[in-house]
């Protein structure tokens, strides 16, 4: 789950590392407010949407008066901020975070992940702040500095103060960088994250330590066990129908083609998936239904996929293995009366009682395109698309 | 002879009386495992399915002898209990759970590292299918009679993935010696490595099918492992040709955030180490039959 950068900056401020004053918005008198009351000359007017980049994509804005913010955070609030990261979509902006401008004399990128390798947790620093990670390790790789945490007993301080000589930080700030990256760990191990970045971590000219920009994720299997962090999602962010199906129970990712996918098993939707681009098609979405599929599900799945515009056909591969094929193909044949859908729909089970599933689904009336193995189920889609589109 | 189990292999069930327990504790004694009884923390001196309920794992291992564990605890406990029959001496224990939260699998594999190497437990799972040695036993959640006994080993993450591969074979006449599911989590018991080299050394075991997916660096290590110490052929298929970068598929795991990642990439690295790649997921039982073959 992502949170926004004001909240990642409450959490990191509440773990020791110094932020910037600034106070969130939602309308531009509200805005205005909090600049006066921030106080100073310059402020920051940002954007609060769950992207990167925004700086390039016109989301923050540099203010010299307490007016200009008014207007800049008019022209922000209810637009939708497009980034490279966000799609073509955007994400809407229902709040903006004004901020006091900082005057910076270094800018440190500070980054901490799970990594999967060693199965530790890795700091990543590097010099070249302001530039994302991908950036700073196509151009300047030679700058990132890497450090493996034991879990067991958390980050040593003489870790963390190696990260801070490293990064050249002058000796007078060396104990309070060491605390940033301390404080940064605590609150990635104590709040389940599975990403804590700042960039720019900057050295302001008054020789303060600060979280200038900053992101955390958090795994959405440790939420049960983090309200504090639960309730700090913000749906608006998300993909509508990724809300839809989360709240269901079922794994759902939206994509960009036109054949609509209904299949148990993340690795068996993303291998249809798969198929369905060998056969020269584009899936719309991956949806994996669990293992079970049971028909309460399956009605589900019809209803989410139909509802997306893009999609023309749909392909519904279900391998069953304890909950056989003739009790799933019941589950089909119920969603497909509750349900009116009007296009193309091919259906391939495999596993146990398949003979007896595909005769159900035969007698029972209902329009559908039967394939036998994966290739013939994605060929069928393909086929069937083209029909469609009258090709 | 097969890897990690056989008709021989006493196992206990951890979360024994719950619904999901009880249901493939049954699964598994029909098709012939020898399940010595369950765990279930205060409902010790019981019996459930015909077997003994104990209130520990060390009262479970002390009165059946047994070996190998399977876990159908909830999330939130999960972890705990895993390191429970670690620390109770059993050698083999599959997570069925889907759902344990990263930071707590990273302390199961720290706990582990307490014990020597010929005390240590091997781990597999979480959010896996198991293990089924065909013919002989089940430690796991997955349709028995798919699977033909015979010369092949599996190991892989998904578990309706595995099937598919399973019945493909089974279709041409092809067995399986031992079918692992590694699960589809970012942190696991065991690697793709690990399963590879244990069946290196299985003599009843010729050639290892590898279905693999995107995110992590797991599929390419194997690569590595196997075009250095193996002499057994490995067919691989990786899932994800169409997933965007950044975005969670399904599995906890299967997330595309580095270099070698993605499928395509997984692949071509794969390549390198000499592994002959199914090129789509309906040809993996072919892919097998023509390396059987040659």
């Amino acid at each position: 789950m992502d949170i926004h950068e004001y909240q990642a900056k409450k959490i990191l401020s509440d773990f020791g590392i110094g932020i910037p004053r600034g106070g969130i918005a939602y309308s531009p008198e509200n805005a205005e407010y909090k600049a006066r009351d921030i106080g100073g000359s310059r402020w920051v007017v940002k954007a609060q949407v769950h992207s990167g980049a925004r700086g390039k994509a016109g989301g923050i804005i540099v203010c010299d008066d307490a007016l200009e913010v008014a207007q800049a955070a008019d022209k922000l609030l209810g637009k939708k901020l497009v980034t490279n990261q966000t799609g073509p979509a955007g994400k809407i902006i229902n709040r903006v975070y004004i901020e006091e401008a900082s005057d910076i004399e270094k800018e440190l990128y500070l980054g901490l992940v799970f990594d999967r390798g060693s199965e530790c947790i890795m700091v990543v620093a590097s010099t070249e702040g302001g530039m994302s990670v991908e950036e700073i390790s196509a151009k300047k790789p030679e700058t990132i500095i890497r450090s493996k945490i034991e879990a067991a007993v958390g980050i040593q301080e003489f870790q963390a103060r190696e990260i801070a000589f490293n990064l050249g930080i002058e000796p007078g700030l060396i104990s309070r960088t060491a605390e940033v990256i301390q404080g940064c760990y605590r609150a990635f191990s104590e709040l389940d994250a599975t990403m804590v970045e700042i960039n720019p971590l900057v050295i302001t000219k008054d020789k303060h330590v600060l979280a200038l920009d900053c992101k955390m994720s958090f795994d959405n299997n440790a939420l049960f066990r983090r309200n504090e962090v639960s309730e700090l999602r913000d749906k608006s962010q998300e993909n509508p129908s990724e809300v839809y199906a989360s709240d269901r129970g079922l794994n759902y990712v939206g994509l960009d083609g036109n054949i609509g996918n209904i299949i148990n098993g993340a690795g068996l939707a993303m291998a249809s998936m798969d198929m369905i681009k060998l056969a020269g098609g584009e899936p719309a979405n991956f949806l994996d239904v669990g293992g079970g599929a049971t028909p309460e599900k399956i009605v589900k799945a019809f209803k989410l996929v139909s509802s997306d515009e893009k999609v023309k056909v749909i392909l519904v591969n279900i391998f069953a293995g304890i909950n056989r094929c003739d009790w799933v193909a019941e589950g089909i044949v119920q969603a497909l009366q509750k349900i009116k859908i009007e296009m193309p729909i091919v259906i391939r089970l495999a596993g146990t009682n398949v003979e007896k599933g595909n005769k159900i689904l035969k007698d029972s009336g209902v329009s559908y395109i039967e394939a036998q193995t994966l290739e013939e189920a994605a060929n069928k889609a393909v086929e069937a698309l083209k029909k469609v589109d009258g090709k | 002879m097969s890897i990690f189990i056989d008709e021989n292999t006493k196992m206990i069930v951890q979360g024994f009386t719950g619904k999901i327990g009880s249901f493939h504790a049954q699964e598994m004694i029909k098709y012939g495992s020898n399940v010595v009884g369950g765990v279930t923390p205060g409902k010790g001196g019981t019996t459930h399915l015909d077997r003994p309920v104990f209130n520990t794992v060390k009262d479970a291992v002390k009165e059946t002898g047994a070996e190998a564990s399977i876990l159908f605890v909830p999330p939130s406990y999960a972890a705990d209990s895993a390191m429970e029959a670690a620390d109770a001496g059993i050698k083999v224990c599959v997570a069925i759970t889907d759902g344990i939260p990263s930071h707590d699998m990273i302390k199961v594999k720290r706990y582990m590292r307490r014990y020597a190497k010929s005390e240590k437990m091997t781990m597999i799972g979480p959010n896996c299918a198991g293990i089924i040695s065909p013919g002989k036993s089940m430690l796991g959640i997955m349709p028995g009679h798919i699977y033909k006994q015979g010369n092949i080993g599996i190991v892989g993450r998904s578990g309706t993935l595995g099937y598919e591969a399973a019945s493909q074979m089974k279709k041409l006449d092809i067995g399986v010696s031992t079918s692992v599911g590694i699960g589809g989590d970012p942190i696991n018991g065991s690697s793709f490595r690990d399963v590879l080299a244990r069946f290196e050394e299985d003599p009843d075991t010729d050639v290892i099918l590898m279905i693999g997916e995107i995110g992590g660096p797991q599929e390419v290590d194997a690569g590595n492992f196997a075009k250095e110490n193996m002499k057994k052929p490995v067919v691989a298929y990786i899932a994800g040709l169409t997933a965007p970068k950044g975005r969670v598929m399904g599995h906890a795991g299967a997330i595309v955030s580095a270099y070698g990642e993605s499928a395509v990439e997984k692949v071509e690295l794969l390549k390198e180490c000499g592994v002959t790649i199914s090129k789509n997921p309906s040809v993996i039982g072919e892919t097998i039959k023509s390396v059987l073959n040659k």
